[in-house]
This record gives structure tokens, sequence and C-alpha cells, in this order.
């Protein structure tokens, strides 16, 4: 592997099936010990720009490295260096924990005299001591996908691929999850991780949003937050809700207005309204103000914000 | 290729047949249920064999000998002719499958000579039955024979069997002991072997589409070939022991006599199982649902493997360019090589044609399966 390079990079990546086009376009650059988040809605592309990635989908055009490798023309060299963990659960559900270790133990060709340990280490991670020698069938959700990194990472991969491997996880055991995800990144492993969790994207130093295809942003969850909302965010409790957020959507310098539970959050853009403005303006309206104050953004704000101008800007264009 | 993670494929496959107990059964039984099955349906006795009678002379001798043929319970004449021609229209027919010809001398001829010909005119449409009737009529003969020889000891005083004989002619031309069953169960056992190769391996690879574990398998560094020979060694282990329960009741219990030696027996069967598993397995490959990989291999295996084998319809039979087509339906080598060891005693010298015809099949399919899996998933 390249001692200095990047773990991964894509440009260009597209990837069509038959006239329709999952992945559009696509540049990315992963460095090495990173954690990266792909964030997108379903369908969004993840599962089909990972597949790439790990040479299971050939590119229909531009290119990827993967490890220093060409994921269209090296797709074995990048095998050698990459653990893969698919969305879809796909263990031996018929083999024993032990057994699907021992597996692809000898798949990956752990050197023997390690196969011990490296096993030990995965029953350990995956909390599966009392029950290695259970069909993996009957293991619970969140026991299987622990079970399935382990699997990945037997033989040491410098680079990891996860595509949503916390989907229909309960809460305790995603937290477990990405607890592991960062000993394994401290031990200086790239990881590509994907999910629909908002609240995951949080735990990435560096995410992907990703919509229809395309990379819609690419940033830390702090570069994101600041940049991509084009403004400050305002919370405001007042009645009624709906007449506010009718003059607010109107107004010069409301880049957004949306309901938040119940309140409204609001984003200001130079020019126009400003937090002092806003009692005065809404009350001029007929709306009774209790309070305004400004929120830290949460990834959720962003990403709601993004992926709906990304869609206005496709559906006008 | 690396031995390891042939073994390692080797094992996770053994587990998953070993945790798939119903499969397994059916994988070892159903071969000696077919053979059963097949090996009486081909070899049952057949009475009643439907023929007609063309007695150019009519006498009282004559007649005696179509009594004779009535009597043994093995023929009915549906039939009754006056003229030569009559055999061919009856036949076409299917009023009978054999006709019996006295010419008109044959009694003069018998009592001048000491022997005159009976002919038999045999449709041979059905192999099976055509020799089953041969066989029949040959019985006859030697009972009529047996009682001409009586009737001569008794005129003349003397014992012994100087006297007239019929002589049956025809045309033997298939199967020179005329025992249906020896020469047809090695090809049963061929034919079993060949379908149910095949079927063992055609859902190992539809299967891991199925179950989605085939995503897994191909992202690691596992090369075509080694999912390939892994997958093959537990189904050749299930193969061999079919192999062994489908010739072991071929000798034993419908008493084939074996003449051969049980290495060139082995060395042969286990290049056969070779080539029907990796027949099975190229299926798979191509056909990722299992329900369709197990339809196609029974359909591809099925017809040219009963049809073209030579396991009942003799090859040496069929029109030049059927026989050509035969060249690549892998079981009649093996239908071949099984009656050579069992009838004759062949040994490996002797049989290098039709064992190099498997090997140079082993070989082509292996890489053409090797080939067609790709690691990808579109
Ligand atoms: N083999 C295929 N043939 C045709 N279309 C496909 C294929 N694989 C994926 N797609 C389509 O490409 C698009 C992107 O799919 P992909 O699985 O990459 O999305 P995703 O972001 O992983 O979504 P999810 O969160 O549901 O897993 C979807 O519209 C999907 O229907
Ligand atoms: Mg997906």
């Amino acid at each position: 592997m390249n001692a200095t390079g990047p773990a991964v990079v894509a440009e260009g990546l597209t990837k069509r099936f038959r006239s329709f086009t999952a992945v559009d376009h696509l540049d990315l650059r992963i460095e090495k010990g990173e954690i990266a988040g792909f964030i997108g809605p379903n369908g969004a592309g993840k599962s089909t720009t990972i597949r790439m990635l790990c040479g299971l989908l050939r590119p229909s055009e531009g290119r990827a490295l993967v490890a220093g490798f060409d994921v269209g023309q090296q797709p074995e060299a990048v095998r050698e260096h990459i653990g893969y963990m698919s969305q879809k659960f796909s263990l031996y559900g018929d083999l024993t924990v032990r057994e699907n270790l021992r597996f692809f133990g000898g798949i990956y060709r752990v050197a023997r005299g390690e196969m011990g340990e490296r096993t030990r280490f995965a029953i350990t991670m995956a909390g599966l001591q009392e029950r290695e020698d259970a069909l993996v069938r009957t293991l619970a959700g969140g026991w299987k996908q622990r079970l399935a990194l382990g699997c990945a990472i037997l033989h040491r991969p410098p680079i990891l691929f996860l595509d949503e491997p916390t989907s229909g996880v309960e809460p305790e055991a995603r937290r477990r999850f990405w607890d592991l995800i960062h000993e394994l990144a401290a031990g200086g492993v790239t990881i590509l991780v994907s999910t629909h969790y908002m609240d995951e994207a949080e735990y990435c130093n560096r995410i992907a949003l990703i919509d229809r295809g395309r990379l819609v942003a690419l940033g830390t969850p702090g570069q994101l937050r600041s940049r991509h909302l084009g403004g400050e965010l305002f919370e405001i409790r007042c009645t009624p809700l709906g007449a506010a957020l009718h003059v607010l959507q109107g107004a010069a310098g409301v880049i957004d207005a949306a309901i938040f539970g119940d309140r409204l959050h609001v984003v200001l853009g130079p020019g126009g309204l400003d937090q002092a403005g806003l009692p005065g303006f809404l009350q001029e309206h007929g709306v009774s103000v209790q309070a305004v104050r400004t929120v830290t953004p949460s990834l959720e704000d962003v990403f709601v914000r993004l992926v709906s101008t990304h869609h206005g800007g496709q559906d006008s264009s | 290729m690396n031995i390891r993670r042939v073994f390692a494929m080797a094992y996770k496959e053994t587990l998953q047949i070993w945790r798939d107990p119903r499969s397994l059964a059916i994988a070892l039984l159903m071969p000696l249920m077919q053979m059963t099955l097949l090996g009486y349906g081909v070899s049952l006795d057949i009475k009643h064999v439907p023929v007609c009678v063309y007695d150019q002379e009519n006498n009282q001798q004559t007649r005696g000998i179509v009594e004779r043929l009535v009597s043994s319970g093995w023929f009915s004449i549906s039939r009754t002719l006056t003229r030569q021609t009559g055999i061919r229209r009856a036949m076409d027919r299917g009023e009978c499958i054999a006709a019996i010809v006295i010419p008109a001398n044959f009694s003069r001829e018998l009592a001048a000579t000491g022997s005159a010909p009976v002919q038999a005119i045999l449709d041979a449409t059905d192999v099976n039955t055509t020799n089953i009737a041969i066989g029949y009529l040959q019985g006859v003969v030697a009972q009529i024979n047996a009682a001409l020889d009586a009737q001569w000891a008794e005129a003349h005083g003397v014992k012994g069997s100087l006297a007239g004989q019929v002589e049956l002619a025809q045309s033997t031309w298939f199967n020179e002991t005329l025992d249906s069953r020896n020469f047809i169960i090695p090809g049963v056992v061929a034919v079993i072997l060949a379908l149910v190769g095949a079927q063992l391996t055609s859902l190992t690879i539809a299967r891991e589409w199925e179950r989605g574990t085939m995503e897994q398998l191909i992202s690691t560094p596992v090369t075509a070939l080694e999912v390939m020979l892994g997958k093959l060694v537990p189904y050749f282990a299930v193969g061999l022991i079919d192999a062994v329960f489908c010739l072991a009741s071929a000798a034993w219990w419908f008493r084939v006599p074996f003449r051969g030696n049980i290495i060139t027996l082995f060395v042969t069967t286990a290049l056969f199982i070779l080539v029907v598993l990796d027949i099975g397995y190229l299926i798979s490959v191509r056909i990722r649902s299992q329900l369709g990989a197990s339809q196609v291999a029974l359909l591809i295996t099925l017809l040219p493997t009963t049809l073209l084998s030579g396991y009942t319809f003799p090859i040496d039979q069929m029109p030049a360019p059927i026989r050509a087509l035969t060249l690549i339906v892998y079981p009649r080598y093996y239908v071949t090589i099984l009656r050579a060891i069992f009838l004759k005693g062949s040994g490996l010298a002797d049989l290098w044609a039709p064992s190099l015809g498997l090997l140079a099949y082993a070989v082509i399919v292996i890489w053409l399966a090797a080939r067609a899996f790709q690691k990808r998933l579109d």
C-alpha cells in the first residue's frame, strides 16, 4: 500500500444501471486513519458507491483508487487491503460463530499462529464469549453486526468499508458499535461507513452527504454546520405557528423557515431581518412571540436544508 | 491458487452439507431409489410378445412349431399372414414386434439335411423388448430341438442328438449374451450418476446468491478456482458414495457379472464424477436461482443422457450426424467404460480412449466454470 497517499480517491466516479444513474460523477478523497461518513436518504447511491470502491461493481465512468489500486483494473489487489461489511447481513447463518471466524480466517489467510488470538479478539469484541458455538442465524441483530465486523477485520485490513452497519440495531447496540469503530480508527484503520441515522454523522471525522447519486456536501461536522446553512439559525417560540411560518417564508433576509416541534427554526442571512427585528416583525403580523434565541444547528438541520435545495435545483432544471 | 483457501471453502461447504441432513439424505438415497426403478424398469420380464406368423408350408409339423411359441406363454399370435409384404404393414401398425417366417420347404429340408431355418424378423425400435424377444425365441427353438431329438431317438431306438435341428436365423446385432439386464444396468448406473451429480452441485452457487452470502465472499481475495475446488471436495465425497451404492447394487442386487478390477473402476468413476459435478457447478455459476439451476440441470442432463448415451439406444445404430453428436454426451464414455469393465474385464489400458474423453471433458468444464465465475455483482 502506498505509504503516503490518501486511502481512497474517487474522480468522477459514476455508475449507471441501464439509463438510470445511481452514482453521478462523485469526487472523494479520504485520508488515512479517517472515519468518513456516507450520509444520504434511501436510494442516494451509498451502497453503489461502496460496492464500486470494493471492486464489486465496475464503474461506468471515472475511476477510484483504494489503497493506491485502481478498483476497475486491479480489484484483486484492492480486495487484499480491505474489509467489507455489506448492508445485508451476509455471514453463514448455518455455521456457528467460531466456524464463521475460522472460515474467513482461512479465506483471508490469517497466519495460523495468529488465528487463535484474532478469533478471541473478534469474539470478545462482539461480546459473544458465551455463544461461540451458537448458530449465527440464532443471534440477535446487534451481535450479528458485531460478528460481521469481527469477520471483516480478522486480517487487519488498513481500510474498512461498512455499509449501514447499524441499521435495524437498537440504540444501545448502535452506541457500542460506534465505540468499536473509534477503537479501530485509533489503531490507524481508515473507515468509510454509511448510515442514514443523522445522529451518527456526528461520530465521523468527515461527512459526505450524498443525494440522488451526487455529492452534495463534504466536510467535518463543524464545517458543514457553519458553511452550509448560509446564515444563522434561530429558534422562535410563538403562536400561532402556521401564521408565523407563512409570513416569515416571504420575508426579506429569511433563507429558510420550518416548523420544528412546537417551535420555528429560521435561518437568517445578511441583509433584511436580524435577531433584534424578529419579534417586532412577527407581532406586526399578529403573531405573539414568547422567545427568540440562537441555536447551534444540528447536522440534521443542515442536511434537511441541503437536500431540499438540492432537489429544488434539480426540479427547476 | 492457495491451498489454505481451498481448505477453508471445503470446510465451510462440508459443514453446510452436514447441517442440512434432509438434502444429504436425498442425495444419498435418491440414486438407490432410481437404481431400483430404472433397473427393474428395463429388465422386467415381458409376456405375450405379439408376433405375426407367415407359415408358407403350413402342415402339421410347422403348425406344431407355432403352437410351441404360443404355449411357452411368452408370445401371442396377433396375426396369421399369407403374404411376405404383410409383415411390414403389421409392424408399421404396431400389431407385432416380431414376425416368424417358416419357409415352404421347411419339412422337406429338415428331413433331408437334418436342419432347417426359421426366420425371425424383429422390430428393433424398442431394443429392450427386442432383445428379450430374441432370448425367448431362442429358448423356444431350443425346446423344439430337444423335442425333435427325443422324437428321433425314439424312432431310431438310440440315445444321442444327431437328429434334425431347427435353426433360428436372426440378426443379433446387439448384446451378444442376449441378457438385457447385464447390458443395461451398467448404463443405468452412468445415467443415474450423471443426473444426481449435476443436481448435487447445481445449487451451490445459487444458494450463496439467494442467501446474500455471495456479496461477502466475493469481497475477499478468494479466486474463482479456489471457490470451485473447495466446493467440489465435499460433493465429490457424496458423489463417490452414490457411485459405490449404484455399482454395488449393480453387482450384487442385479447380479451383473463383474470381471474387471476395482482400481480401473475407481479411477474412471472418480473422473466421471468430477465431470458431472463440474457440469452442475457450471450451471450453478450461470444461473443465480436455486430453482432455475436445478431445473436446467435436470433438463440438460436428462434428455441427452437417456437418449444419446447409448445406455438403451445403441450408438452405432444411430444416423451419422447424431452419432457425431454423442461425442459431446459425456455419459456415453462412462457407459462404454462400465460395460467394458463389468462384462469384458477391461483395464485402463484398453479404456484409454473413453477415459481420455472424460479427462478432456473435465479439463474443459473446469476451465469454463472458473472463467464463468465473476467476482462482480453486475
Ligand atoms: N443492480 C441494480 N440495478 C438497477 N438499479 C440499482 C441496482 N442497484 C441499485 N440500484 C438503484 O440505484 C439507486 C441507489 O441505490 P443504493 O443501494 O446505492 O442506495 P443507498 O444509498 O445504499 O440506499 P439505502 O439507504 O436504501 O441502502 C437506487 O435507486 C437503486 O434502486
Ligand atoms: Mg444501501
